[in-house]
């Protein structure tokens, strides 16, 4: 009881601390004074009538949804005595696993670097800045050499790290057990099993209306939609975050979408918000990042190729290019896994900073000239810029689109690709997927081990970039309004196991990993809500 | 059981070979009997030409109506969309409905259009009215963009006919004549990017006129960044959306091939702009395209051997109003990409099932109306006799808005009382 209490006011100092300095404290501080002009507001109820105030005037709904956006994002606080790494991680050793991936990545960015002889960063000339704002609105038409250029690492390079990952303090040593993990993933993670999973996504029951399912029994698809529409639009009117958040468990209706979303992300985009990707975007003008091309290489090799996407290539450079100057997103490393990565300015300080940041090493840095490198601490991979391209469906304008896909970073995309003991996190999704298939579909899983195609190597590409790219639009955003209704991606390793249930037939059948590929080359046919369905509620187990 | 469809094509492409093949067709030679031709349009003025007397008997079926070109030639189509609203009018017709500007409000759906030089001085008269518009000059008898060039001076225009006049004035035969339309200068963009629509739509009959759209249209999208300002004149790859031109642009994409489905258009505009506009707009691509058939029908030899797989080129206007720009006799059968090749494939599949039904010797003399299990990827856009029998209208309704995947009375809100008496 005592703890419970002191967790929650924890959680409550923590909130008021980080809303104090937003912009939101600052409204509501000009609102309260404004309405001590207002004649209904008494000297001697004085306190009350503010309140009331705030509350008809909308404001009060308005901290609402920026408290509940904070709850959602920050984990519940951890055991006062707990060290704060505990916040980022809580176990040792993925602690150390991430920092040792890390380390390899900055390593194979700063060799890339030196081979290439170009600087991390540095300043553009007047004339480069001044075409680059001409055509920031068709940079897809440039076409540089990028053929040294080469992703940093792949989903695949990404698999191996964590096919190795221990735990030190754990026998799992090499006698069979028969609760043996026949997968790849050998850490012991507590994941779900499908009776809780069942509870947790109960709104996806059979018997409740969905929006992606065509042939519900139970209620007529045309009735529950029409309804859906007027419930969402009345969500909508109310401004209500938490009500958005339950209702798009069910589903949004396309043209609700981008509302519902920017409403539970907290995303009104504000004048100060415009201005600020107006700050992001002069910040590119400016300077020539390396990683800009590693952007530029990844959305030519992904979006610029895809039947869906390569509408939206200048979109992406306009959004990614911005991201990765966007120092606000470095808050997000307070809770996770992962910690941003450094670099020395060498020629010191008279220069403008970035005047020409080159890699060395930490021990020749000096660490007062220690910037993050890049400024938003991401360092983009093979594949990133998929997280951006569905966005592109939603939302038109490049300012909103940004801030959405920045907010949908720092909540879920950032866990895909870092290694945690988060149940969101992928070391958790992978364990979660190969528990789900080894305890469900035992016979396939053996099969395909049995081949050499162990089923992680073929769903993990589809996990880490949740699915962009291999599901057709409509069915991906129809899966991405559950991670946002539930606030977590469990449903991804969910759907993957789904998907090799669906196809288990085919996939008894082969008798390779290229075959076993091919069978799962294509998911574009895949209607999301059914296959989810199935597996957890029509399946008897 | 009668004997296997024996089958010519001039055309050789793998999507219909295949599509013959697959159905246990029998190819043969030209001059031998023949139950199923699909031809060029080329071949198609021979087989009816007065001259080779060419009679078709009633188990022979070509894929082109004769004189195809009343549709498929732009002067002839203005021409007849024209006459056809000049008719209603007369007619008193509430389609034929006016605007205070004096424009149609329902059968304004074709770029202002003149025929050069015949309309020369009509020409120059709207062009004075609005001197800052530009226009788009295009041959008559040439199709898939060649000879296509944009002009916004009057000086442009007279250079043009004097040295066209000079060169070879007896020469300047119809064969050089052009047709000169007022160019949408605010087409919608989708990612800064200018597309147009390419539907394809079945007729099977002008009279009474039957007609299916095939659900799987794309966009095709410039790969370049459009821009409206005149100095990008000269730089066709901004504004003709052609496959065939835009595959010699640096930008083009083997892998899409710069095209997109019209199912992520709808679900663009419907994330982006709303579910009631995007339902009118499709809605009125619907309309214009029946009543485009409907401008025609009677001039149309209506054959009773022929069908015909169209091409309409459709373009979006940043206010989401559709324009008809041209209608195509014999979209291409080239495979762009993979995903080209199944819908170009699948489309012959579906049009064969309606033209020639279950793939067995035809007999031109049947009522046309195949079962709707065979329409697969088509659906019914206008049925001219259930529209007219007032019992069937209904149902003929309630059934393609079922088929469309859409709910309710979508098009029925849409502020348009005239477009309930059409469906």
């Amino acid at each position: 009881m005592l703890e419970q209490d002191s967790g929650l006011s924890l959680t409550i100092a923590r909130i008021v601390q980080r809303l104090k300095g937003s912009s939101l404290h600052s409204q509501l501080e000009r609102q309260a004074r404004i309405s001590l002009h207002n004649p209904e507001i008494k000297l001697e109820s004085l306190k009350e009538d503010i309140k009331d105030f705030l509350k008809t005037s909308g404001w009060e709904k308005k901290l609402q949804n920026a408290v509940y956006s904070e709850l959602n994002v920050f984990p519940s606080p951890c055991h006062p005595a707990a060290p704060p790494e505990h916040m980022k991680e809580p176990l040792a050793y993925m602690r150390k696993a991430q920092g040792s991936w890390e380390k390899r990545i900055l390593k194979s960015l700063n060799s890339m670097c030196t081979e290439l002889s170009i600087p991390l960063a540095q300043k553009r000339p007047a004339s480069e800045q001044k075409e680059l704002l001409n055509k920031w609105n068709e940079m897809g038409t440039d076409e540089p050499d990028l053929s040294l250029f080469r992703p940093v690492y792949a989903p695949k390079d990404f698999l191996e790290v964590l096919m190795n990952l221990r735990n030190p303090n754990y026998e799992n040593g090499e006698q069979l057990s028969f609760r043996n993990h026949l997968g790849l993933i050998q850490v012991p993670l507590k994941v779900k099993d499908i009776p809780e999973l069942k509870e947790d996504f109960s709104e996806l029951d059979l018997n409740v209306g969905q929006l992606g399912i065509d042939d519900s029994a139970q209620v007529p698809p045309e009735f529950f939609e029409n309804e859906h529409v007027r419930i969402g639009q009345k969500v909508l009117a109310e401004q209500d975050s938490a009500a958005a958040q339950q209702y798009v468990r069910q589903g949004c209706p396309t043209a609700l979408r981008a509302d519902l979303w920017a409403l539970i992300l907290n995303i009104s985009n504000q004048p100060e918000d415009i201005l600020y990707y107006e700050q992001l975007k002069s910040n590119v003008i400016q300077h020539d990042l390396l990683v800009d091309s590693l952007i530029y290489k990844d959305v030519k090799l992904t979006a610029s190729n895809d039947d869906y996407y390569f509408v939206f290539e200048d979109y992406l450079y306009q959004v990614l290019l911005c991201f990765s100057r966007d120092t606000s997103v470095l808050e997000h490393f307070a809770y996770s896994s992962a910690t941003p990565p450094k670099s020395y300015i060498r020629d010191l300080p008279s220069s403008l900073p970035f005047s020409s940041l080159v890699p060395s090493s930490g021990k020749l840095g000096i660490e007062e000239y220690a910037v993050f490198y890049p400024p938003n601490g991401v360092i983009p991979f093979h594949g990133f810029s998929m997280y951006v391209a569905p966005l592109c469906f939603l939302y038109h304008e490049p300012s909103k689109l940004y801030q959405i896909f920045r907010e949908m970073y720092v909540r879920f995309f950032f866990r895909l690709h870092s290694i945690s003991s988060h149940p969101s996190g992928i070391v958790s999704l992978c364990l979660l997927f190969e528990t789900l298939l080894q305890t469900h579909l035992p016979q396939l899983f053996y099969h395909l081990r049995e081949i050499g195609a162990q089923p992680l190597r073929i769903s993990f590409k589809w996990m880490v970039r949740a699915f962009s790219g291999y599901l057709a639009t409509d069915q991906l955003l129809l899966l991405w309004d559950r991670i946002l209704g539930y606030n977590s991606l469990e449903i991804l390793a969910v759907l993957a196991a789904a998907v090799f249930a669906f196809r288990a037939v085919n996939l008894m059948e082969v008798t390779s990993l290229a075959a076993a590929e091919a069978v799962l080359a294509d998911l574009s046919t895949l209607k999301v809500m059914p296959l989810l369905q199935i597996f957890l509620f029509a399946t008897v187990t | 059981m009668a004997g296997k469809v024996k089958w010519v094509t001039d055309i050789e492409k793998s999507v219909l070979i295949n599509n013959f093949e697959k159905r246990g067709w029998i190819q043969v030679a030209e001059n031998e009997d023949w139950n199923f031709y699909w031809m060029s349009v080329q071949t198609i003025r021979n087989v009816f030409s007065v001259e080779t007397g060419y009679r078709l008997s009633d188990d022979q079926i070509v894929n082109h109506f004769p004189n195809h070109y009343e549709l498929t030639r732009k002067d002839l189509m203005v021409k007849n969309i024209k006459r056809y609203r000049k008719e209603l009018e007369k007619e008193g017709s509430p389609l034929a409905e006016k605007d205070e500007n004096g424009k149609y409000i329902y059968l304004d759906f074709v770029p202002v259009t003149f025929m050069l030089p015949a309309d020369y001085n009509l020409f120059v008269e709207e062009f004075r009215k609005n001197p800052s518009s530009t226009w788009i000059m295009k041959p008559c008898g040439k199709a898939q963009g060649k000879g296509i060039f944009l002009i916004n001076k009057l000086s442009q225009i007279k250079k043009w006919s004097r040295d066209s006049k000079t060169s070879s004035f007896v020469s300047q035969s119809s064969k050089e004549a052009y047709v000169i339309s007022l160019y949408i200068n605010n087409p919608l963009l989708i990612g800064g990017k200018k597309f147009d629509l390419r539907l394809y739509v079945l007729v099977s009959t002008y009279r009474p006129l039957r007609c299916y759209m095939y659900k799987l249209g794309f966009c095709r999208f410039c790969t370049v960044k459009y821009t409206p300002s005149t100095s990008e004149l000269d730089n066709m790859f901004v504004h003709l959306t052609n496959v065939a031109i835009q595959k010699h642009g640096d930008d083009y994409n083997h892998i899409h091939g710069g095209k997109w489905t019209v199912s992520n258009l709808r679900l663009y505009l419907e994330s982006t702009r709303g579910k009631e506009v995007t339902n009118k707009l499709f809605d009125e691509i619907h309309w214009i395209i029946v009543q485009s058939l409907k401008a025609v029908a009677p001039v149309m030899n209506n054959d009773k051997h022929c069908f015909e797989c169209y091409g309409y080129d459709i373009i979006i206007d940043d206010k989401l109003k559709p324009w008809l720009i041209e209608v195509n006799a014999s979209p291409s059968l080239t495979s762009s990409t993979a995903n080209d090749r199944i819908l170009k494939y699948n489309l012959i599949n579906d049009t064969l099932n309606i033209a020639v039904p279950n793939g067995e010797i035809p007999d031109c003399k049947w009522n046309k109306s195949p079962p709707k299990e065979v329409l697969g990827n088509y659906e019914v856009l206008y049925d001219e006799e259930m529209a007219q029998s007032d019992g069937s209208d209904r149902d003929l309704r309630s059934r393609s808005g079922q088929s469309t995947g859409t709910k309710g009375n979508r098009g029925r809100d849409s502020g348009k009382p005239v477009l309930t008496t059409w469906k």
